[in-house]
């Protein structure tokens, strides 16, 4: 609407809305950039996740897969860390350091993804609950308490051993895992969501959207979405600490698919072969230790983003 | 002319576990394009209710009677689709608290082209010119769409919800408290724009206050209501400067006259509290606090009586009050103000 502005435009040439558009996203991005470079630990982990993205990601440039088999094993068994094997070798002669960074392949690919399933089932399912719960009449209330009672049905059933069942249920492999852990993790993100999800419903803008003319899915994907969003990212950083350890879990108790080589199978195999009472240390350890770096820096990273991302944590500093 | 806004007999009543509480008990309004309405009253007298009952925007916990005529079109029996299409295209709300009525993690300008986008009138790079300018048109500089509802101040916040009222060209605008929060200078300055913009585009205005002043200032008619009721009706000046109905009097005395110092020196407020609306009393219900009841107001419920023009000055004036009706008793020593 020009007509609305009697002031001519100034004379300067005006750039294409595409254009503009293109300029303002890369100063967004720029100022996020800027934001997060501030947060010390939230650079520590990113720092820690790129080396160990990248070595998971190149890895069949520098090692040997046949070295990672039984029989094309390279050293001799238990050879403790060395120039040659800087971990040491296992007990069919393999190189830790080369299987802890295959391992990181699959742990990671399987915490993700695992992480996903469960997130976005959680946000549906949570977001659903507590909007229709609090302003879709009687019937809303009535499929808001059925999706909340499943949800802490889901809640009191031990997760481990109820991803143990699935795992052993459904045909084995990678996909499964992913299934079982998405499955059985999601129910604390429902409450949260909800919860979160009921607070924003009773914002006034919430009732503003309404009075003009916004349906359900407008006030659920453009008002709500956006203020939960902050809890589910949160949340969604603890839980990828959560789904590599629970997929080492399940790997460790041999549910995992024993032709891939993880983190979690990397610790059965030293357990099954002994390491513990041989004092094979090379062997244990490291596999405890990258799960748990890993989980670290994805709590680090994910507390960074969440104070850049929430305008209110971030123009208050 | 058709009226662009006609309400009959407007009932509303909250379900309570403690029984049903009648908010608002039949009011009667209307509106012309163009025109500015302004209703008073003091807390809990129903203003807000009629306010939101007119798009139908009460808790379920709400039961709506009577009539609601927008443009011709009963909005109390409109179905979901329909109702939802003129909301905000037919008649739209500036909210009392811009503080809280704008979504703190969305930048000023999507929250405006917010209603465009839902109703299909402008997308796009349209959407984002007519945001430029609605924001200029409230006297924001256009770049404050890239900011976010912290960034701006109340008085900024209370203009941005003024833009976002007037987004799909609606034919009437209701304010409701729009200028509550807001410091005396930045009020002024809301009033004047939004008296502007009314006499530009020829939008009928219904203007909710507990502040009659500010309702004097904007307003051409102006109803005070009291207890679910509307018991004075009128133009401004006339209700605000010379009332009919003694509680229309006593709000409108409560403002103390600037280099006055007998207002100052002898507050003029009015005793008691108002009544509870789940039990009010028979006959007429200000009788309790009134200064000149009498004894027939313990039994009879005055409706609207137009008022005597010779009396009060101006024509079309209507007051809820035995001491203006048909039968009126003697009037005392000390009539009515």
């Amino acid at each position: 609407m020009t007509d609305l502005d009697p002031r001519p435009s100034p004379a300067a040439p005006v750039p294409s809305p595409r254009a503009l558009a293109r300029r303002r996203r890369q100063r967004a991005l720029g100022r996020f950039a800027r934001s997060y470079a501030h947060n010390r630990a939230g650079m520590f982990g990113l720092l820690s996740l790129l080396v160990i993205a990248t070595a998971a990601l190149t890895a069949p440039m520098f090692i040997e897969q046949s070295h990672l088999s039984i029989t094309g094993a390279p050293g001799q068994p238990y050879e403790p860390p060395s120039a040659e094997y800087p971990l040491g070798t296992d007990n069919f002669g393999r190189s830790v350091l080369d299987l802890i960074i295959w391992g990181a392949r699959v742990s990671l690919a399987v915490g993700l993804l695992a992480t996903v399933v469960s997130v976005t089932l959680g946000t549906v399912i949570g977001i659903t609950a507590g909007h229709f719960g609090s302003s879709g009449g009687t019937g809303g209330r009535i499929a808001s308490t059925v999706l909340m009672r499943i949800t802490d049905w889901f809640l009191v059933l031990p997760t481990l051993v109820l991803a143990v069942a699935l795992a052993a249920v459904l045909p084995g492999g990678t996909g499964t895992i992913v299934v079982a852990i998405g499955l059985t993790v999601w129910p604390p993100t429902a409450r949260l969501v909800r919860a979160q999800t009921l607070a924003v419903e009773a914002r006034p803008y919430v009732e503003r959207a309404r009075a003009l003319g916004g349906g359900h899915t407008h006030v659920m994907l453009w008002h709500v979405l956006p203020n939960v969003m902050p809890v589910v990212l949160a949340q969604t950083t603890l839980l990828v600490a959560t789904s590599i350890i629970a997929e080492s879990t399940l790997a460790f108790l041999g549910m995992g698919d024993p032709t891939t080589i993880s983190w979690g199978g990397i610790l059965e195999a030293a357990r099954t072969a002994g390491a513990v009472s041989a004092g094979i240390w090379w062997y244990m350890v490291p596999p405890g230790l990258a799960i748990a770096v890993v989980a670290l820096s994805f709590t680090l990273c994910g507390r960074a983003v969440e104070s850049v991302i929430n305008p209110r944590l971030r123009e208050n500093r | 002319m058709t009226s662009l806004l006609d309400v009959q007999d407007l009932h509303v009543t909250y379900r309570t576990e403690g029984g049903d509480v009648p908010a608002v008990r039949g009011v009667n309004l209307s509106l012309g394009p163009g025109d500015t309405l302004g209703l008073a009253g003091e807390s809990g007298s129903g203003k807000s209710t009629v306010a939101l009952s007119l798009l139908r925007l009460l808790p379920a916990t709400a039961r709506v009677e009577g009539s609601v005529l927008l443009e011709g079109e009963d909005v109390l029996a409109m179905r979901w689709g329909t109702l939802r299409a003129v909301r905000w295209v037919g008649a739209s709300v500036i909210f009392q608290g811009a503080m809280h009525s704008l979504n703190p993690v969305r930048r000023i300008g999507d929250q405006i082209a917010e209603p465009m986008q839902i109703h299909g009138t402008a997308k796009g790079a349209d959407a984002a010119e007519r945001v430029q300018g609605l924001l200029r048109q409230v006297g924001l500089p256009a770049s404050r769409a890239r900011d976010y509802p912290h960034q701006l101040s109340g008085g900024q916040r209370q203009r941005v919800m003024i833009a976002m009222a007037l987004a799909c060209e609606p034919r009437l605008v209701i304010a409701d408290e729009a200028t509550t929060a807001l410091d005396v200078m930045i009020q002024a300055q809301i009033l004047d724009l939004l008296r502007s913009l009314v006499a530009e585009h020829g939008i009928g205005m219904l203007m909710i206050s507990h502040d009659l002043s500010v309702l004097a200032e904007t307003c051409d008619r102006v109803g005070i209501m009291y207890a679910g009721r509307v018991v004075e009706q009128g133009p401004a000046s006339g209700v605000v400067h010379a009332p009919a109905h003694p509680y229309a009097g006593a709000l409108s005395a409560a403002f103390p006259t600037i280099g006055d110092p007998a207002s100052r020196l002898a507050p003029r407020g009015l005793p008691g509290d108002p009544p509870d609306p789940a039990d009010p009393p028979a006959g007429c219900v200000f009788r309790p606090r009134c200064p000149v009841s009498e004894e027939v107001c313990a039994t009879l419920d005055p409706p609207l009586w137009p008022v005597d023009p010779d009396e009060h000055g101006d024509s079309d004036r209507h007051a809820a009050c035995v001491h203006v009706g048909p039968e009126r008793p003697v009037p005392a020593a000390g009539e009515v103000r």
